[in-house]
């Protein structure tokens, strides 16, 4: 059993990332209208957003400390919003602001924020690696944090990503692996990229546990979820989950989605994650003025967060040789004229 | 439609065509004429390539020819090797020059050492095609050209062409060439309906087959005061500078087209006429194309070398925020600021 205020955490979290992305999503065409132009605008370059995929996120990181560590691919706004990153830092980074996350230097795929230990990366699968070393840092002091990497279904025919599973297994380490599956690697379909049709049962060959939850489904993702992080914090080694979610809003925006089916999209806007969650909260006695509030609550924040982003200052130019080095050392032709 | 529309360029005797059109043009001519050439990467079949360098392609050829892989570069690089190894002519493509890392050992042990370290009894004739470049706030991972790493490291031909007349004459020499290629096509000339191409990529192209030589620069603009030697989207830029210095100072321009094999013929008699060198490049500034220029000058032809300036991307990675960008990625003005210094 999964308790109403579990339920409602974890809607309170997938309703904040729905209305982030859609509001992102407004803001990233300001500026790219009526032609197209991917680096005009308030939000230059690319921007892959995770509408349809919070139910993983939400599901997993309801079991996570600040001081367990996540890594998140290319799509992350959904796991750092679950996970508790700064939600104005991560927007203002995202805008490429001066107060971001990262000063403006990494941009809505290179997101950090050590205060929750969360980080991800725009190469596919690269995100595993350093989580197992999480793990493995955890376990050497005998700390009872786990890691999570999270990555897509495409991401699963890397190395780095069958490498990790192994190093993970050998030394019992305190990881889980979250398969994202939204069935596309960009245009790619699963069944065209790859003959393995459970993900999951990858784990068998790695001598670890592999669980596939094939419904998009936050309290599914949780149980599933429990016995992985449990798992890892008991010493007991690595999980694989494989979690079906949904790619509601295209690869990444701009993505006219050409290639796919419009059934398949249409599935996607159909299966939705939240209503159903919505449905167990009303299940619970949550009535739908309560509902009502969680969600505009959860507006308010992201209202608030992409408001004070606004408002922030863009770097100064110089700012860009800093952070090279940590001890200041400037860049062998850094700044020179 | 799988994207927002990219520009056809204009049909007829006197055809204009895009970048991506042009290459295409090239890929296609020898698919027809030979079935040992084949095409793998991500996207490439239905999307068409991210940045158009497959458009087309599927609908003629055919799903056996034009595959789409796995996100498993080792693996599909590697297996580019082997069957080049195995007497075809493969085509693949990383979609961005960054994701090279992630396979770097298919590309610089297996595919480019394999000719030497077999004394030369096997060959690689095999194309890597890849994306490259930034302006587009894209941050470090996604942003890079990386064109000294691939010229640096021995065994690959590097080619980066700047227009769509090059694209097409260098994509037919690379498929050709018995050594393996590196095609880097620069996303900012490619003509992507997304992404505005400057003017001057765009260019009349032949119908008909051609070659443009690897090894050969392309004096774009005479002229008798500094001599530019750039590549890539900066020969735009370059272009840009010199027009902007007309009737101030007379800059020849330099395409190089090619970085291995590497025209130092032409670059050094320029410099011999100018006097005065100027390197620009999208590429990280220490240990790579402006110093490699820059030697090379200074070995052939110090006594003529009077002045010297370099106009590179500064040793930091590439940052996000556009302002931070527009600092490190040389612009017109950098060029213009750098040739007013020493003319």
């Amino acid at each position: 059993m999964v308790g109403a205020n579990t339920i409602q955490s974890m809607y309170e979290d997938m309703v904040t990332a729905r209305y982030y992305e859609e509001r992102l999503q407004e803001v990233y065409l300001e500026g790219k209208q009526p032609a197209f132009d991917i680096s005009a605008g308030t939000i230059p370059g690319e921007l892959h957003l995770a509408a349809g995929h919070e139910a993983a996120a939400a599901g997993v990181c309801a079991h996570l400390r600040d001081e367990d560590t996540v890594t998140a691919p290319h799509r992350p706004h959904h796991v750092a919003i679950a996970k508790g990153v700064d939600l104005p830092r991560m927007t203002a980074e995202i805008l490429g602001r001066e107060t971001g996350l990262c000063k403006g230097k990494g941009g809505h795929m290179h997101l950090f924020d050590p205060d929750v230990n969360f980080a991800c990366s725009g190469i596919i699968a690269q995100g595993c690696p350093p989580a197992v070393g999480a793990a493995m840092a955890a376990q050497k002091r005998n700390e009872d944090s786990v890691a999570v990497a999270y990555l897509g279904e495409g991401a699963v025919d890397q190395g780095a990503f069958l490498e990790s599973l192994n190093l993970a297994a050998l030394h019992d380490l305190p990881v889980v692996f979250v398969v994202e599956d939204n069935d596309w690697a960009i245009s790619m379909p699963v069944e065209r990229v790859t003959d393995v049709e459970n993900t999951a049962e990858r784990a068998d060959g790695f001598d670890m546990p592999g669980v596939r939850v094939d419904h998009d489904d936050a309290v599914a993702v949780y149980e599933a979820a429990r016995d992985a992080v449990g798992r890892a914090r008991d010493g007991n080694g690595p999980t694989l989950l494989d979690v079906q979610v949904h790619r509601r809003m295209g690869h990444f925006m701009g993505d006219a989605e050409g290639y796919r089916p419009d059934e398949d999209q249409e599935r996607a806007q159909r299966l939705d994650a939240i209503e159903r969650l919505a449905d167990d909260l009303r299940e619970h006695g949550v009535d739908d003025a309560e509902l009502n509030e969680i969600r505009e609550t959860a507006e308010e924040r992201v209202e608030d967060a992409i408001e004070w982003a606004r408002d922030q200052p863009e770097p100064a130019p110089e700012d860009a040789y800093e952070n090279v080095f940590v001890d200041g050392t400037a860049a062998a032709s850094g700044g020179e004229d | 439609m799988s994207k927002p529309a990219s520009d056809p360029g204009t049909g007829g005797a006197d055809r204009e065509l895009t970048m991506s059109r042009a290459m295409v043009d090239a890929v296609a001519a020898e698919m027809r004429a030979s079935d040992d050439v084949f095409y793998m990467g991500e996207d490439v079949q239905d999307y068409g390539g991210i940045f158009d360098s497959t458009e087309g392609l599927l609908e003629e050829f055919g799903r056996d020819r034009i595959m789409d892989v796995p996100i498993s570069e080792t693996a599909y690089v590697g297996a580019a090797v082997g069957a080049a190894q195995a007497g075809m002519r493969p085509i693949a493509e990383i979609m961005f020059a960054d994701f090279v890392g992630v396979c770097l050992d298919q590309v610089y042990n297996q595919m480019a050492k394999n000719t030497y370290m077999s004394g030369g009894a096997v060959n690689v004739p095999m194309v890597l095609t890849t994306a490259v470049g930034g302006t587009y706030n894209d941050a470090a991972q996604h942003s890079q050209t990386l064109y000294g790493l691939f010229a640096h490291l021995p065994g690959m031909k590097v080619v980066v062409p700047s227009t769509a007349y090059d694209a097409k004459g260098l994509m037919h020499a690379a498929i050709r060439d018995d050594d393996p290629v590196v095609y880097m096509f620069h996303k900012r000339l490619m003509g992507i309906g997304w992404m505005p191409a400057p003017e001057g990529p765009k260019t009349p192209v032949p119908e008909e087959d051609y070659t443009i030589p690897l090894g050969e620069a392309d004096m774009k603009r005479e002229g008798s005061d500094v001599t530019v030697v750039t590549l890539g989207l900066h020969v735009h830029r370059a272009l840009e500078a010199a027009e902007e210095l007309a009737g101030d100072v007379d800059v020849e321009v330099i395409d190089l087209r090619t970085l291995v094999p590497f025209d130092t013929e032409t670059v050094v008699d320029s410099v011999e006429k100018t006097g005065r060198l100027v390197v620009v490049d999208e590429d990280y500034q220490s240990f790579g194309v402006t110093g490699e220029v820059t030697a090379r000058v200074a070995e052939r032809a110090l006594g003529s070398l009077e002045a010297v300036e370099r106009v590179a991307l500064p040793d930091v990675p590439v940052p996000y925020s556009r302002p931070l960008e527009n600092e490190v990625n040389p612009g017109a003005d950098d060029i213009v600021a750098a040739i007013e210094s020493i003319k």
